[in-house]
This record gives C-alpha cells, structure tokens and sequence, in this order.
C-alpha cells in the first residue's frame, strides 16, 4: 500500500494539455444551441457498442487514464443510460444491435445528443455494405456529430467531445 | 349469519377492552362461582396487568372479526371454534386460581388447534396441527406440575395466596417452580429452542385467527412469563433474569435469521413473531435483573419497554396477518415467488402492508421504533449494576438487538418488494383484487393504531407505567416529559417521535422549494426499465426472493446449512441446450436436526423397549395385576 | 426559540450545501493521488445543476414507492443534520433522540431506496437492495455498541452531551478503548456509505455494484436528489466520527462567533478525514463481497473489545 503511494506521490500529474482544436463533424444544428450552453461543465457519457471492433473502445478507455483524463473537464462515464446526456455510439451498427441502440436512446432523458465515433459510426467504415451491418449510427438514431478516425486517438476524441459542448481549451 | 357471529365477537372484544382499560386504570373487581368447577372453583380477578392483557385481546380481536366478516374462504366454518377461542383468551388474563387458569389455557388451545386444522384435506395442516397439540400439551403438562408444585408448597390454589407466601417459600422449590412454569408459558410464547410449531401452526389456521394467535395469543406466554418472573414468586436470584435475556437474545435473532429464507409469505410472519418474542423477553429479562439489584426505575423502565412492544407487536403483526391474508386470498398462493406488482392491483392492502412493514422494521416515527428504542435504553441502563457478568449479558442482548433490527429491516423489504412491487410473476398475481370492505377497514384501523401508538408515547408510556409499577410493587414515578417528549431515566435520553415526523414532513418540502427555486425541468416520460437493451422484458428477469436472501444465506451458512439442488434438463439433440433449469436452495433447520430428531427417535426408542410389556397375554395381565396390588398393600 | 431556529438553519445549510464539496474534495484528491489532475471539488454542484433540467424517465414497471423515494431519503438525511452536533454542542433537534434515532433514519432512507430498487423490476436493481440491506444490517451493531461504548465513558447518551463532556475532560477522551470506538466507527462508515473497500462508487461493472445499482433507474431531478442525499450520508458520518471523537472546537450556541468557531473546527476535521478516506480508497481494493461481512464481523469485534474495555476499567 504505502509503495504504491510513494510511486504515485513521485512521479506527480502526468496529465496532458489537450489539443489546439478537434475534428469533429457536425451534423445537426442542435449542438449550437442549448445542448451546448447546458452541457458545459457537466457532461456524463454513456459509451454504446454497437458491434465495433473495440479499437474505439480502446482509444475511449484511455481516456479515463491520467494522460487524457477526461474528468478535469467536468465529463465521465455513467453506466445506465438514464444517468446520460451524451450516446457515444462506436461500431458500424450491426443488425444485431440495432434494436438495443434504439432502445438505449429511447431510455436515455432530454435533452440529449449523439455522438458517433470512427469511421465506422459515420457511415460503417471498412464493414460497409454488409449483410450484417445497417449502416452508420444515424441509420439507427439521431447522430448530433462524428468524429472520423480508425480508430481516432485519445486526444482527438477528447478535442471532439470538448468541441462538441463548447468548452473552451485549457 | 357470518356478519351477525362476528359482529358479535367484535363488539365483545370492544366490550373487553373497555373492561381491561378500566383493570389498567386501577380499578378492581372479583367474580366467584365456587360451585361451577371442581378443586377451587371458577375465579376472576382485574388487576392492572390482567387488564392491560384484556384491553390487548379485545383491541385485537375487534379488527380480526371485522375482517372474518368480509374475508370468504375463512370466515364460513370454525366460527364457533373462533368464538371459544376469543372467549377464553379473555378469561385468561382474569384468572385468579390453578383451574380458572388452566381451563381457560386448555380451551384456547382446543379452540385454535381446531382452527388451524381449518383446512382439513391439506397433509401440511394435519401436520401441523398435530405438531401444535402435542408441543402446547407438553407446554400444559408442565404448566400442570409446576402450579400443583406451588399450590401443594403454598397450601392453595390461589394466585394471591402465592403472591403472599412468595418470600417464605424454599429456594430450592421456587426455582423448580420457576423452570416448570417457565417452560410451560415459553413453549406457548415460542421461545427458541420450543418454537417448533409457530410456523406450521400459525399459517395454517385462517388470516384472521394466525392474526389473533400471533398478535394475542402468544402474549398471553408472555403474560404468564410476566407473573412467574415477576409476580407469584416474588424476586428471584439473578440467574432468571438472565435467563430470560439469554432466550430473549438468542430468540430475536434467531427468528429472524429463519424468517429470512422464507418464502412462505405467512411463515416468514410467524418466524417475526418469534424474534418479537425475544425482544419482549429483552425488556421482562432486564427488568427482573434491575429489580434483584433494587433498581427499581429501571425495573419499571425495562418492564415498560416490554409492555409497550407486547401491545406494538400486536397491532403490527395482526395488521401484517390480514394483509397476507388479503393477498393470498387475491392470489390464491402463499408463495412470495409467486406473487409481484400487487401494488397496483391492490393498493390499500399495500399501503396497510407497508405500514406494517415500516413498524415491524422499527423505522421512526412508527410504533416498532418507539418500544425498540426504550428496550434499547432498558439495557443500555447496565451500567449502574456492578456485576461484571450481568453486563455481559446485557452487551449480548444490546447486540442481538441491533442486529436483529437490521436483520427485520432486510426480511420486509424482501417481504413487501417481492410481495407488492414489480412485475406479477404468476398470472394469479396479474389477476389480483383489492380485499372486501370489511377487511379493509379492518387493516386501516390497525395501521391507525400503529402510528397513533408511534406518535403518541408520551400518552402510553404513563398508563404502561402504571401498570408496571403495580407489578413491581413500586411506587409510581412522575413521568418525566411533557406532551410532545418522552425523557427517560432523569436526564438520561429523551425521544419525541412528533417532533421527528413534524422534521420529516417539513423536509420533505426542502426538494420542492429547491426545485422551484432553480429552476427545475418538470417533464416525466414513461418508458421501459433498463434492460441493457434487451428487446423481451418479462417478469422472469426480476430478482426472486431466493437471490435476495443469498447474500445473508451465504454469511450465516454456519447456521442454515443451505444445501443446493440444481436440476438441469438438456434438450435431447445436444447438451448445448438447455430446456429447463430448477434450482433450489433449502436450508435446515438445526433444532429440527439436533434436537427434536434425537428427542423423538430416543421417545420412540424407549416406547418400543416399554412395549415388550404388551404381550397380549391375559394371563401376563393378570401376574400384573397382581404384583401391582401387593406393591400397593405393601406401601401404604 | 429563534436561537435554535437560526442554529437548525445553520445545520440544514451547512450539510445540504457543504456535503456536494466533501464528495467533490473527494473526488479531486483521489484523482490527484493517482496522478491525474482530476475533477474540480465543485464539480458536484454543476451535476446537480445540469441534472436538474434533465427531464425525468420513469418506468411503466414502478409504483409511487419509486417517485417518493428520492423525497424521503432526502427528509431522513435532513433531519439526521438536526440531531447530528454539526457546530455546537446543542442540536436543534436533540431532544428528539439519539444514537438510535440516527441509525434508524438512516435504515428508513435505506428501507425506502431498497424498494426502489425492486421496484423496477430489473435484476440489478433487486441485487443492489439485497446487498445494501444485507451490509447495512451487518454494520448496525457495531454502530450501536461503538456510540454506546462513549456513552458509557462520558455518562450520557446525547450526542451533543457526549461530545461536550468529553471536549470539557480530555483525559476521558484519549485511551485505547476510545481508539478501538474509532476504527471500528470508521470501518462502518466506510460500509454505510459505500466507499471502497466495500463499494466501489464509480464502477461501472453492475455485477461489482452495490449502492449504485439500486439508483441505476433514476434520472433527471429523482436522481439528482438520490445523489445529494447520499452525500449528505456521508457527510453525517463523517462529522458524527470527527466530533464524537475529536471534540474540541465545538461549545455551546452562545452566538454567531460560537457557531462560526464549531464550523470551522469541522472545516479542518473532515479535510484531515476526507484526505484519510482518499488515500485509503487509492491504496485498497475493492473488497470480494462475500469478504464484506468478514470486515463488517472485524470492526464489530473492535467495538465490542473498546465496550469491554470500559466495563474492565470501572
């Protein structure tokens, strides 16, 4: 116990500043308006997999380490959709999972927004086209943005989150 | 013809109560018909705590019969067995010689063996009434010996002569009249380790009447409990008391611990029963060891604490019966894994039911919390008695105590979540009614009763207080507090349960103000629970009340001796898939192994050595015949 | 009359606005111990804020034990704050009970939200209740014998009593029987409020969930104030353990400068307290939960042997 809070005492904060600006597509005007302002410093995301290949899933996880940490902004991860304001879907949706992503929507309270991750949420990616897969999350849900990437890194999905609610980079 | 019988009981357990709370008030009264039975004839004396115990069983049994009236499949048959049996409850409390006692005892048992074999075709209900008559006749038997054990030392049958011979009595005789006596009214109270046939009993017999025999007659153990500790023998050595709380002790926590894993919605209320017994037997337990060591404030405190939850007990746990007796009525089982979502078919019986569960739980402001807490403040009071021993003993019953309420609040969320909330898992429970009128108002007014008596302690603990101090032969104390607190021992602790449900209603508004004040959404949206997104949501995946008790069958595994049955049935083209799984996780019940198994195997043992006697040979008969009449001219 | 009025709105304020920070504190030094920057202490508050123009999803499943629920646990920890010496040595309500009045309002707030978590009808709901009764069952007596193990030395019941007389006569204070009080009291702190090694409050495994798994259903304002009542659990804890047992800084409510001393005494107990807490939770792992009652067992011992210690001293 106390070697590993002398370890983690030592080496101090290991948190990055995050980047200048964030890539991330907008596709609805919801996102400019009070999804935003409300947003700002509180965010709680609730991640959906539907049928990815976990390598978003990988990149999301790092953000909850002490590089990225995406908590010093105000967001985190919750575990129901009731406790969400924001779906970060990942993954082509599969027709497996394309009911359990509307339902999760559906449980999920206004005011709310979607955001897709990777290729694959905006339009099915490498998977495209076929037989199992619907398409891209906006096949399935509302998409309020993307942010593009295969997968994207930890820091352009941070820089696209905080895009996303406006917040101003630190 | 139904309504007319059980208006008439109701109105004599009203009649009763009012001559019990003319008892309690101080007023005294005799009744002698010497010439109606034989060795001292029929004899009726009030005192206070006879009458307290008249004014129980008459507040009881007015609600009970009010709810006979309307309930359909109990209240036709037995109505005469029920009359009897309320009748002789109330001759119980009044009786003032050996044979009104036990006439009046012997009928009550009758009677409420007759009506828990209400249901004569079911194997369970021979069962346990055979199990009730042999365990309350044993009860009897003892109670036989000690009484004439007494009367032959004291020289007459009548209690107040052995209230006036007390000190004079030899020790020796005194404490084996004590353990007589004692185990005769503790097998009828349901003390661990005699508590066998409470829950065979007790859900056997109709709502109404496991309502009165739980709520009342199990008291009237307690009641005799009360005489034998405090009253007939005088003070005792200290080992009864502690005794007492030992039983007191092991019983609550016991009790609750086998209430845990039931799923028998009116067995788990009668395995309560048990562990209020021990709570009731904390405070008699405390109050006859304070009285050894000439405390007699806290004698009168502990013997309060005792009175009060004797009284809470049966309000709440008449109230629960009737509620269960509504829903098995409404669903045709007594199996909570087969009951759910009544809430919404059955709204005022879950609201009763609710009450009941918050007072048995003991959650402020209600009745439960009132009297556990003053037990509480019973035994927390040890510190003025020097022996180290005692408090011990005293810690034991302090920790079982609040284990045990813990330990109750878990069982009735078990009992009124899978019962009320949540999804029907038969379609028996989707097809649920609300109870009759008459059962309903039945069931408000014992949930009235459970909160008057949680709001008002300052009005009953005066009266208890009184007549408490009758028994102990104590003068009575002024009552600390005013109308709104209750203090207790001096400076010692204070309770003001209205203050606590003012506190409570008024925060309740704080959520309110707040959102109003910041601007809060007000928008609801009904949707389906969170199922991870399954597409079926079926009452299936609701937690059962197997998986709810785990976690406590897992702690105290030492003490149930869960064993698990897993039978799976594989479909027959490949053992990946599975048809049907049914799994059961039933625990043992360790007085059942270890001490009725034994007890009865060494009774038969010795019945079939005995037998050797029986031949069938006339002429053996006649050698002992013989012998047996020479043994006599010889003796005497 | 006004001066206890204006003390019990002393303690409404201080526990309803002071216990988001304690949570938010929290969550900021367990983040910097792991070396992360981490949230800021007044993170909570912007949750409560965004969480109250959240709309509320209720299910079809639930009955009113589900909507009253977040009402009633918010009530019970309101009036625990007005037996709870928080500033002074005289709270508002201290006439109304004591040590047992508390553990049993605190078991109201639990008996309600365990209903509701059956209530919906979801197998995680129904596994959380039966978790939480069962630890909070298990952590009763302890409580009880622990509080009562004081009592027994400072020769009264009341909290507010208990806390002066000890202030008053130091000596009374510092023996090893009140040190055993003091970690058994801490060990069930940590189990009532569902801080690790018990409970782990921000898993998102429901299998490793306790307390979480029976709010899982609520949204919107409903779980806004599920949430501020179990920091306010917390918060009342934690000050019940550093007044009970470090009193000094809290007297009677002669005035503002009184009670603004008591506050500030409080201030730096619960900092020392809340930085014991975050480091303990960065250094320990969640406990397997069938282990729970082991240390649950292990704390009871304590309170038992710091008891014993009194009665042997006498």
């Amino acid at each position: 116990m106390f070697r590993q809070l002398r370890t983690a005492l030592r080496t101090g904060i290991a948190t990055e500043p995050v980047a200048a600006a964030g890539e991330i597509e907008r596709v609805g005007a919801r996102l400019a308006s009070e999804v935003a302002r409300l947003f700002g410093r509180s965010l709680a995301i609730r991640q959906v997999d539907a049928g990815s290949c976990n390598g978003c899933e990988l990149e999301i996880t790092g953000l909850t380490g002490p590089h990225y940490d995406l908590e010093r902004f105000g967001l985190r991860f919750v575990a129901s959709p009731r406790h969400a304001d924001c779906l970060l879907v990942t993954g082509p949706v599969t027709r497996n999972m394309a009911e359990a992503l509307r339902r999760t929507w559906q449980a999920t309270p206004d005011p709310k927004f979607v955001v897709a991750v990777g290729d694959c949420g905006r339009d099915g990616g490498l998977f495209r086209g076929s037989y199992a897969v619907v398409g891209g999350v906006a096949d399935v849900v509302p998409v309020d943005a993307v942010i593009p990437g295969c997968p994207p890194s930890p820091a352009a999905l941070l820089a696209g989150l905080l895009e996303a609610i406006g917040r101003p980079r630190r | 013809m139904n309504r007319l019988v059980y208006g008439v009981i109701a109105a004599m357990g009203i009649a009763a109560a009012g001559l019990g709370g003319y008892g309690m008030a101080g007023g005294a009264g005799t009744l002698r018909l010497a010439w109606l039975v034989p060795l001292g004839g029929l004899e009726l004396t009030l005192d206070p705590l006879g009458g307290l115990f008249l004014g129980l069983i008459g507040l009881a049994a007015a609600p009970a019969s009010v709810y006979g009236m309307g309930d359909p499949d109990g209240g036709g048959r037995g109505r005469l067995a029920y009359a009897v049996f309320v009748a002789s409850m109330c001759l119980v409390p009044l009786a003032a010689n050996t044979m009104t006692f036990l006439i009046a005892w012997e009928l009550m048992s009758l009677a409420s063996y007759a009506l828990v074999l209400h249901d004569r075709e079911s194997e369970e209900s021979v069962r346990a009434g055979w199990i009730y008559a042999v365990m309350t006749h044993a009860g009897l038997a003892c109670l036989l010996a000690g009484m004439l054990l007494l009367g032959a030392e004291v020289g007459s049958q009548r209690f107040a002569d052995w209230r006036a011979a007390a000190p004079a009595l030899a020790p020796a005789t005194r404490d084996l009249a004590f353990v007589l006596l004692a185990l005769g009214f503790a097998g009828k109270a349901g003390v661990i380790p005699l508590h066998v046939w409470l829950p065979l009993a007790h859900p056997a017999a109709p709502s109404h009447v496991s309502a009165l025999m739980s709520g009342v007659m199990i008291k009237l153990g307690i009641y005799g409990l009360l005489r034998v500790s405090l009253d007939w023998l005088g003070v005792g050595p200290p080992w009864w008391g502690a005794t007492l709380l030992v039983a007191g002790a092991v019983s609550s926590v016991i009790g609750v611990l086998y209430a845990l894993v039931e799923h028998d919605l009116k067995r788990l209320l009668a395995f309560h029963s048990i562990e209020n017994i021990g709570i009731i037997l904390l405070g008699i337990g405390s109050a006859a060891l304070y009285r050894v060591a000439g405390l007699d404030a806290l004698a009168r405190l502990g013997l309060i604490a005792a009175l009060y939850h004797t009284v809470n007990h049966a309000a709440f746990k008449a109230l629960l019966f009737l509620g269960a007796g509504a829903v098995v009525h409404a669903t045709g089982t007594r199996n909570m894994e087969a009951m759910g979502g009544l809430i919404k078919r059955m709204p005022w019986t879950a609201g009763c039911f609710l009450v009941g569960s918050a007072a048995i739980a003991a959650l402020p402001p209600l009745n439960g919390f009132v009297s556990e807490w003053l037990t509480f403040l019973a035994l927390f009071q040890n510190t003025r008695l020097d022996a180290v021993g005692q408090n011990l003993v005293f810690t034991l019953g302090i920790a079982s105590l609040a284990l045990t309420g813990g330990l109750a609040m878990a069982c009735f969320v078990k009992a009124f979540g899978i019962t009320f909330l949540a999804l029907p898992r038969s379609d028996a429970a989707a097809g649920a009614h609300e109870a009759s009128p008459p059962m309903r108002l039945a069931m408000l007014t014992l949930a009235a009763a459970c909160v008057a008596l949680g709001l008002g302690p300052t009005l009953v603990v005066p009266v208890f207080g009184s007549v408490a101090a009758a028994i102990l032969k104590t003068p009575p104390s002024a009552t600390g507090g005013d109308w709104l607190t209750l203090r207790v021992a001096g400076e010692f602790a204070s309770l003001s349960t209205a203050a606590i449900a003012v506190a409570l209603a008024a925060s309740l508004l704080v959520p309110f103000a707040a959102f109003w004040i910041l601007g809060a959404a007000r928008r609801t949206r009904a949707y389906e629970t969170w199922g991870c997104g399954r597409i079926v949501q079926t009452a299936r995946m609701e937690y059962t009340a197997t998986a709810f008790a785990n976690p406590f069958k897992r702690v105290f595994d030492f003490f149930y001796r869960p064993s698990k049955r897993l039978d799976i049935e594989f479909h027959p083209e490949s053992r990946f898939f599975v048809e049907r799984i049914e799994y059961e996780n039933p625990t043992r019940s360790i007085f059942d192994d270890w001490l009725y198994r034994p007890a009865l195997e060494l009774l038969q043992a010795a019945a079939r050595a005995v037998g050797a006697l029986q031949s069938g040979s006339a002429n053996q008969y006649l050698a002992y015949i013989l012998v047996a009449l020479l043994l006599m001219l010889v003796l005497a | 009359m006004i001066a206890s009025l204006a003390v019990a709105l002393v303690h409404i304020a201080v526990v309803g606005a002071g216990a988001p920070l304690l949570i938010g504190a929290l969550g900021t030094l367990k983040a910097r111990l792991v070396g992360r920057r981490g949230p800021s202490p007044w993170q909570p508050y912007a949750d409560f804020r965004k969480l109250l123009a959240k709309e509320v999803v209720v299910s079809t499943t639930t009955s009113w034990v589900f909507r009253a629920t977040p009402y009633l646990l918010v009530a019970t920890s309101l009036v625990t704050a007005l037996i709870v010496p928080v500033a002074t040595v005289r709270p508002p309500l201290a006439f109304a009970g004591n040590i047992i009045l508390l553990v049993y309002l605190f078991m109201l707030g639990t008996f309600f939200l365990a209903l509701a978590g059956l209530d919906a009808g979801s197998a995680f709901g129904g596994m959380g209740s039966s978790r939480e009764v069962a630890v909070a069952a298990l952590a009763e007596p302890t409580v009880i014998v622990a509080v009562f193990a004081l009592a027994l030395r400072a020769d009264t019941i009341d909290l507010g009593r208990i806390v002066e007389r000890f202030g008053s006569e130091p000596h009374l204070a510092l023996n090893p029987a009140h040190l055993l009080a003091f970690a058994a009291f801490f060990i069930v702190m940590l189990a009532e409020t569902g801080r690790l090694p018990v409970d782990n409050p921000a898993t998102h495994l429901e299998l490793t969930m306790i307390h979480e798994a029976m709010v899982l259903e609520y949204s919107g304002r409903y779980l806004a104030l599920v949430e501020w009542a179990s920091a306010m659990k917390l918060f009342l804890f934690m000050t019940l353990l550093a007044n009970l047992f470090v009193p000094w800084g809290l007297t009677e409510p002669t005035g503002p400068v009184a009670v603004l001393g008591g506050l500030l005494a409080l201030a730096g107990k619960l900092s020392v307290l809340t930085l014991a807490v975050a480091v303990l939770e960065t250094a320990v792992a969640k406990l397997r939960l069938f282990r729970v009652p082991e240390l649950l067992a292990g704390s009871f011992a304590l309170a038992f042997l710091s008891l014993m210690a009194v009665f042997l001293v006498r």
